[in-house]
């Protein structure tokens, strides 16, 4: 499973660490409802960190596609809400 | 996986495959596809340029500004050893001001040096996967039938277009936060042309419309801090009675509170 983490790079990850993914995710998604900056911040960095660490880098020059996209680590909570809601945060 | 990773893989997918519905011939697809990430490579050259000369040009705004804290404290000093205290804070409440939006500019500068570098990297990054694709089109061209092509494009294309989009958010934020800063900046502009760190003696008698909005925008308890600071360095002391000029006449001076000068 490959992860990319925008502004950032692409990891390799193993099929098996998805739950673990999964799980920090949803972390993320209540802080963001919680609307608690500090708790968003801190959940979304732990999410950022699993996959830099269990992860390993894609190369420059690889081809792939990511099965999973993860927005660029200086989100903010407001930018956060409005990607559940809104266009998101990439441009056409 | 919903949540912010699926919420923002949906989107980033979704405008990947429109980028890649465009064309059906396979070598067409191909050669769209490598034309739109060159010219995508351009924008991200011309956004480092802008982010470059928007920090240009607040880093000659501190300058200018640096040279005006300079000059203003010295004049302050000035009157006030020639016993012009009026003068001394009108000074000093330009300095404060001058300071305050130096210390702004400041983080700013910071900030888009920060967003040149993550610009560059995203450049170097995007520019390494374009030229994997140009090398492997030029394979999938010669080596593939049809519908073995089809595959191995998408493949590629979705490689390189995620990239895309993930240099085309980059230069939004980007964007984005050098809009803040030339706002900034020509706040300051406005401010200089105001004539707010202007040479004080350049001044007329008496308050203009300037030293009426600087003693709003400076911090008062600031102001009179350092003027008492800068009596004690002048060996002026605290209750040393320092001679008020006599403002009575000249442009109707706002009375300061506890003074009782005016008539």
């Amino acid at each position: 499973m490959i992860v990319r983490i925008s502004g950032e790079d692409q990891y390799r990850l193993a099929d098996e660490q998805r739950a673990g993914l999964n799980e920090l995710d949803n972390a993320v998604v209540a802080a963001c409802e919680g609307g608690d900056e500090a708790a968003f911040a801190q959940a979304f960095a732990a999410l950022l960190d699993y996959v830099r660490s269990n992860g390993e880098r894609v190369a420059d020059d690889e081809l792939a596609g990511s099965d999973l996209i993860l927005p660029p680590p200086d989100l903010s909570l407001a930018e956060a809400g409005s990607e559940f809601t809104g266009e998101g945060l990439i441009p056409d | 996986m919903a949540g912010l990773t699926g919420r923002m893989s949906t989107v980033v997918k979704a405008k990947v495959s429109k980028l890649l519905d465009r064309a059906e011939d396979p070598a067409e697809t191909l050669d769209y596809s490598y034309q739109k990430q060159v010219e995508q490579l351009q924008n991200v050259k011309k956004g480092i340029a802008d982010v470059v000369t928007a920090k240009k040009r607040l880093q000659m705004q501190e300058k200018t500004l640096q040279q005006s804290v300079v000059k203003l404290d010295t004049q302050a000093r000035q009157a006030l050893s020639s016993g012009n205290e009026e003068l001394a804070r009108t000074a000093l409440e330009r300095k404060n001001v001058a300071q305050t939006e130096l210390q702004g500019l400041d983080t700013q500068v910071t900030e888009l040096q920060d967003q040149q570098q993550k610009l560059t990297d995203s450049e170097q990054k995007l520019r390494a996967k374009i030229e994997a694709f140009r090398t492997k089109k030029e394979v999938i061209k010669a080596q593939y039938s049809a519908a073995e092509a089809q595959v191995r494009i998408s493949e590629a294309a979705t490689g390189v277009g995620e990239q895309m989009a993930d240099v085309g958010l980059a230069m939004q934020r980007a964007v984005d936060k050098t809009e803040n800063m030339k706002a900034r900046a020509s706040a300051v502009s406005e401010l200089e042309e105001a004539g707010t760190f202007d040479d004080i003696t350049q001044l007329g008698s008496g308050e203009d419309d300037i030293d009426r909005q600087l003693k709003q925008l400076s911090s008062q308890p600031a102001v009179d801090d350092e003027l008492a600071k800068m009596k004690s360095e002048l060996g002026q002391g605290e209750s040393g009675e320092t001679p008020q000029i006599a403002s009575g006449g000249a442009g109707g001076q706002s009375a300061q509170p506890g003074e009782s000068g005016q008539a």
